[in-house]
């Protein structure tokens, strides 16, 4: 596995539908089988309106950091819009409204981790 | 004890005592998601989050004989610990929320508000004059801002078909580029014909009504009657709701002429000079 050294965090989109629920529930179910460490959240989008002090430590470290969400071009904005910006390099961001829970859970917790820039990665 | 509500971080513990059982991990992790909480994970692999003033309440497969409380490594964040063995996830819920001294049920609000993308964004000010909520306003650099994400208007992503650059995004949108998918070509081209609807609302909704009516009592001045007047302002609603999506709860809830105007007034050129 290619997780030490990276830091995973996880969202639940818990106050909407927007992602599958099967498709969150593959995801979490695969995360919590594999034993590594993760970060899970209930809501981005809740904690940036509320502009949660909790992003700023997401956010924060050196580590790559892979976070499976929704469509990076929003979660990077969510970020912003709270005042805790991701860095520019080392962010990953996976789509569930778009990527399958295999693809998810494969590039995040496989050896082949490509790093992208979450404008380009979905 | 009672931990602060807005802070709190429950941690699965898995490096000390018996791991929790991976379906059981599962379980507690989606209760806990589901009603609100932050959760972390520890393992053998992987890292964290770094640690920051937040509140943590550990949760151990041990004992409740085996709690205790001590201190982080800095001495300044409470740490508690609770063994939860022989509970179940509602019941470990349960304790959370009480040592939280928290009732309060998720869900009250679904976060909809938009999020702006900056390296799209041109600061031209046409959702602030659109936005009859007050949500929109500009900060102390005359940059335009999502002020009072509170007061908008629930599945209502009208101000984002208003924005020439699509800017403006509702992650929790159906469709793309709204919800983030990324911006085409094509998507600019069709924001850019909207302008005309767009000048024409944030204007004055009620002075395109108002004109309508009056071009409707010319034509039909023999003939005009209240409920005539009614059915075209109906009409103009309808279309308007239909080119912008906007949820029939939320025209209902438009301000008064006065206050648009005034609002109007208020932020004619925010930031002068430049766009
Ligand atoms: S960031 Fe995306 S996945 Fe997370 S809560 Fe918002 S819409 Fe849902
Ligand atoms: S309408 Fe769009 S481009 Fe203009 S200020 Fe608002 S977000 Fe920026």
């Amino acid at each position: 596995m290619s997780c030490s050294g990276s830091r995973i965090l996880y969202c639940n989109c818990t106050y909407a539908r927007v992602v599958a629920q099967e498709t969150k529930a593959a995801v979490l179910d695969g995360l919590a089988q594999s034993g590594v460490a993760f970060d899970a959240v209930p809501d981005l989008c809740e904690l940036a309106a509320r502009r949660d002090p909790a992003l700023e430590r997401l956010a924060a470290g050196d580590s790559p950091l892979e976070i499976v969400a929704c469509y990076p071009r929003a979660v990077r904005w969510l970020f912003h819009a709270a005042g805790a910006p991701l860095p520019e390099d080392g962010v990953t961001i996976h789509n569930m409204r778009t990527e399958a829970p295999e693809t998810t859970l494969a590039t995040v917790l496989g050896s082949e981790t490509e790093p992208t820039q979450p404008e380009t990665s979905s | 004890m009672t931990l602060a509500a807005p802070s709190l971080r429950v941690v699965l513990d898995q490096r000390q005592g018996p791991a929790f059982e991976a379906d059981r991990k599962t379980s507690l992790l989606r209760t806990l998601l589901d009603a609100g909480y932050i959760v972390s994970c520890n393992g053998e692999e992987g890292e964290l989050a770094p640690l920051d003033a937040s509140q943590l309440l550990v949760l151990r497969e041990g004992t409740a004989a085996e709690d205790q409380e001590a201190e982080s490594t800095e001495g300044q964040i409470p740490v508690t610990f609770r063994g939860v063995r022989k509970l179940d996830a509602d019941a470990v819920l349960g304790l959370v929320r009480e040592l939280q001294g928290s009732t309060a049920e998720p869900g009250d609000w679904k976060p909809w508000f938009p999020v702006i993308d900056y390296d799209r964004c041109t600061n031209c000010m046409q959702c602030l004059s659109f936005c009859l909520f007050g949500v929109y306003d500009v900060d102390e650099d005359k940059t335009i801002d999502v002020a009072q994400p509170e007061k908008c208007k629930t599945n209502c992503p009208a101000c984002s078909r208003v924005c020439p650059e699509v800017a403006i995004l509702f992650p929790k949108y159906k469709n793309g580029p709204i919800n983030g998918d990324e911006v085409q070509a094509q998507d600019v081209q069709r924001e850019k014909m909207k302008t005309d609807i767009s000048s024409l609302l944030g204007g004055d909704i009620y002075s395109m009504l108002r004109e309508r009516h009056a071009r409707a009592n010319t034509r039909f001045s023999k003939e005009r009657d209240e409920e005539r007047a009614l059915k075209e302002r109906r009409r103009c609603l309808v279309k308007l709701q239909q080119e912008l999506d906007i949820p029939e709860e939320v025209l209902a809830q438009l301000p008064s002429a006065e206050q648009i105007l005034e609002k109007a007034s208020r932020h004619s050129s925010p930031r002068d000079g430049s766009s």
